[in-house]
């Protein structure tokens, strides 16, 4: 952690739905960075620099768009970044921003995700592979079901607990209105009638493909002490990253998320996830990462995070709500997915999540990961000053 | 701000086009090369962040895949940048600036032979207006030539003579892909790819890969005798549409320069990533440099562009200077996008 | 003239690539084209990889020794694959599989057929069905897919670690 504090003034988001072709690139990216500065009772002008982050560039056929997107972030004459790590990139872009402040380079840092998946064509670019490798041909999902089948055999969990986890987090969008899926009648009864894509992945378990934008104002104690409403100040940040595949890699439950948790507790000083946080915005593009990610997060021992999803302790209602945003499983432009995670939680601890806001939110963890669920990036945020 | 200083730097032997070697191989030997030159143990390094782009190799992720070439793992403290190394080594700077680290592993790689590079730069532009035009960046690149010589009065025998005194230097650089003795005359003879851009105004296309660890105080001075410290960073972008530009200067070299306190002492050596003749020019004036000033002694990006590495180097052969003695403080600088769109300059200075 | 704003352009793109394997993947690939699977081990922590990757992500060193591995192995997870995501896959449904060959510490994706989806299971041995001998090239998809032995399944101890 640095020696300045860093907080969340302001939070921007778009709606998020399958095309939005009333905007450009451009104009998808400024309007939840106006958003932002607007909730943060700020101007273009008040910003310092600037950073964004998306998934890579061929979702949108555009190389380093952080070069034609400077004029409409109001970054002419600013510093300006272009971070990208894979899945958790939104997360990891906070994380680099925020630094800019600890480290008392700037003062007020916007900095904003996005990806407009509808441009061009996300499973197209994420299955590309050179001619001498075998093309991964079953795509995503193909890559991460193997993975839920282990943990499954692994902790014994029954069939049924992947879609309570999409019952839930698309009941919890019914309270967000920027969710892109809204789907009021979703029943466990109805989830079941879902076609199987990538058995044991059926399609109501797996996140859709959106469009949208997720931007936040990152400021300085001096900025955030005058701020007109209440700010989500930043208790600790860390990034993880192991290799794709080695020998004796547990993919179920990776070291590196593991690790990643550990730092951002002990920033925090977290000894009991459980108890500490009043909710959590998890990356959870499949249903059953969320069991998946309660154990590797430490908020239950390997094996129990089913149990913790079956008792509905990561419910709206329960002791510890999972996603109540919705989620990726709701809302997924890749890039900017990791980042709404962590405008969430700052939404949450500042009281202003609307419908969905979990009353008296004071902490709350903020998670994403990407690649071969071997990057992590997450962020614990709180009511009151670290 | 904390001292930090390039402890170490690396670089593989460019080549024009590396059939032989994926981008894991091409990086593995300079990783294992500046981590030893540094001293400092490999899974003792607190922070790792790297620059790529993946359009280069027409692939996604491929910064994912160079990760098997750092040997991660355990699980690092990691970051990539979709930009040119050096700001990769930006963020590795911030990180040392707050973080409870004491060093950083900064790498960049490019196989620019793969793809065609202007088919690829030309995706860079606005998507909806510009990009169709089909513009590649020898067309701009020659589009701010010309605004150059036609503004300031200069020729294009001055371009010749940079473009000459580039190949000149990049003799004494193993690592340069087009080294050898070019005269004005022989430049000017050439005809122009883009007018007035001739062959050797415009950086050759380099497969190639850099690393540099960086160092905080107490453990800067204990594994490298003559740290390069830090002593200025910043960066600036500026408008991306050409026509609302001066394309004759460079706003946000002059902005960056500034900032990171160019003029606040003499400059011994500078290395500017010009990938055009005239780029060096335009970038010499925004950051006021003197003909005393000993501008790309290693052939600059004239000699090798390995893109996403090639801003990193210049930072690597300022501090490579000080690091052996032959100058005290040098100016180093990056650019990204068209026409200079996007710089970085840092201030490195040797104590003794 | 119309004020309708433009919601949509197409702009076809087409870029063309030339790419090299690299040495150590060439070197796989070459084995390949002979009906070989040659795995690498690291020098340092004497894991095989297959397919070598040219490197041991762990340990950041060039792994050169070649190992060569039988075609044959277990199933350590799958998935059964219901709808058709790529041109070069088979007719669905299809199992997606992680196989671990005999004496190879890293897991190969492939296909698992010549059984129905459904009887597909963990631990299951499966053996490599190589296209025609003349149709090989450099290519892992010279290997069709991987179908059962018909030996008994694995204990889920002995795999455990790659699950």
């Amino acid at each position: 952690m640095g020696d300045e504090r860093c907080a969340v003034v302001g939070v921007g988001q778009t709606q998020y739905k399958a095309v939005r072709a009333d905007v450009s690139i451009a104009g998808l990216v400024r309007e939840a960075s106006e958003r932002a500065l607007d909730d943060a009772s700020l101007d273009w002008g008040d910003i310092d620099a600037v950073v964004i982050g998306k998934a890579p560039d061929m979702f949108e056929g555009v190389v380093m768009p952080e070069l034609y997107l400077a004029d409409a972030l109001g970054a002419v004459g600013k510093p300006m970044m272009r971070v990208h790590t894979a899945g958790s990139v939104g997360g990891s872009t906070a994380i680099v921003a925020a630094g800019l402040v600890q480290a008392g380079i700037h003062e007020r840092v916007l900095t904003m995700s996005f990806e407009k998946q509808s441009e061009s064509d996300a499973m197209w670019a994420l299955t590309v592979s050179q001619p001498f490798q075998a093309p991964l041909v079953a795509g995503a999902g193909g890559f991460f079901a193997p993975i839920i089948r282990s943990y499954m055999r692994r902790s014994g969990a029954p069939e049924h607990i992947g879609m309570l986890v999409a019952v839930k987090d698309r009941a919890n969008a019914m309270r967000n209105p920027l969710a892109h899926l809204h789907e009021p009648d979703l029943t466990l009864e109805k989830a079941k009638e879902s076609p199987m894509l990538w058995d044991p992945i059926r399609y109501v378990e797996t996140c859709p493909s959106s469009d949208g934008a997720c931007a936040m104002v990152l400021a300085g104690e001096k900025t955030a002490d005058g701020a007109s409403k209440r700010p989500a100040w930043i208790h600790g940040t860390a990034m993880r990253s192991e290799p794709t595949i080695f020998a004796g890699r547990d993919q179920v439950n990776p070291q590196a998320g593991r690790d990643c948790a550990a730092d951002v507790y002990a920033q925090a000083g977290i000894t009991d996830p459980r108890a500490a946080f009043d909710c959590a915005e998890v990356y959870v593009p499949f249903s059953w990462f969320e069991p998946m990610w309660l154990e590797n997060l430490g908020f239950c021992a390997p094996g129990e995070g089913w149990k913790l999803t079956e008792a509905g302790a990561t419910a709206f209602d329960g002791d510890i709500p999972w996603n109540p945003s919705g989620g990726v499983l709701s809302s997924n432009p890749i890039g900017a997915s990791g980042m709404i995670r962590f405008a969430e939680v700052a939404l949450q601890v500042r009281g202003l999540a609307g419908e969905h806001q979990v009353d008296d939110a004071r902490t709350a963890l903020g998670h994403a990961y990407g690649g071969g669920s071997q990057f992590f990036s997450m962020w614990v945020v709180g009511a009151e000053k670290p | 701000m904390r001292d930090i200083a390039v402890v170490g730097f690396a670089q593989s032997k460019h080549v024009e086009s590396d059939t032989h070697h994926n981008e894991v191989e091409m990086l593995m030997p300079v990783i294992a090369d500046v981590v030893k030159q540094s001293g400092i143990g490999a899974k003792e390094i607190g922070f790792t962040c790297s620059g790529s782009c993946d359009y280069l190799i027409g692939a996604p992720f491929s910064f994912v895949q160079a990760l098997d070439a750092v040997g991660a793992w355990p699980p690092i403290s990691e970051s990539h940048v979709e930009m040119d190394a050096a700001w990769a080594l930006y963020e590795a700077w911030v990180a040392l600036q707050h973080g409870d680290i004491e060093s950083a592993l900064v790498y960049g790689f490019g196989k620019t032979s793969t793809g065609d590079l202007g088919e690829i730069l030309n995706l860079q532009l606005d998507p909806y207006t510009v990009a169709p035009l089909g513009l590649d960046h020898l067309s701009y690149g020659g589009l701010q030539a010309r605004a150059y010589l036609d503004t300031t009065g200069r020729s294009e025998r001055d371009l010749a003579e940079v473009a000459a005194r580039s190949a000149h230097d990049a003799r004494d650089n193993p690592n340069a892909v087009r080294r050898g003795e070019v005269t004005a005359d022989d430049v000017l003879g050439e005809p122009p790819v883009r007018s007035p851009l001739r062959p050797f105004d415009c950086a050759p296309i380099t497969d190639g890969a850099a690393a540099v660890v960086l160092a905080a105080g107490d453990l800067a001075r204990r594994v490298c005798s003559r740290p390069a410290w830090i002593r200025g960073i910043d960066h600036r972008i500026e408008a991306h549409q050409l026509g609302v530009r001066d394309l004759a200067t460079s706003m946000s070299t002059a902005l960056a320069g500034d900032t990171a306190g160019v003029a606040s002492g003499a400059v011994d050596v500078a290395e500017l990533h010009a990938q055009f003749s005239h780029e060096e020019l335009i970038l010499r004036e925004a950051l006021g440099l003197g003909d005393e000033v000993r501008v790309n002694p290693s052939g600059g990006a004239l000699g090798a562009n390995p893109v996403m590495a090639t801003g990193l180097i210049r930072i690597g052969e300022v501090a490579h200077r000080i690091h052996d003695g032959s100058a005290t403080r040098g100016v180093a600088h990056a650019s990204s996008g068209p026409c200079l769109q996007q710089n970085l300059v840092c201030v490195l200075e040797g104590t003794d | 003239m119309s004020t309708e704003p433009v919601t949509m352009m197409v702009e076809a793109i087409r870029l063309d690539f030339e790419l090299g394997a690299g040495t150590a993947q060439s070197r796989f690939l070459l084995g390949l084209a002979d009906g070989e699977l040659r795995g690498q081990r690291c020098p340092v922590c004497r894991k095989v990889y297959m397919p070598p990757r040219g490197s041991c992500p762990t340990d950041g060193v060039p792994t050169e020794e070649e190992v060569l591995l039988p075609d044959h192995g277990i199933v350590t997870t799958f998935c059964v694959v219901n709808l058709q995501f790529h041109p070069a896959a088979p007719p669905a449904p299809y199992v997606c599989a992680q196989v671990l060959l005999d004496g190879a510490d890293t897991p190969l994706f492939g296909l698992v057929a010549g059984v129905p989806a459904d009887e597909v299971r963990m631990g299951m041995k499966v053996k490599a069905e190589w296209k025609p001998r003349e149709e090989w090239t450099t290519n892992l998809m010279n290997i069709k897919w991987f179908q059962p032995t018909g030996e008994p399944d694995a204990a889920y101890e002995t795999y455990q670690e790659h699950v």
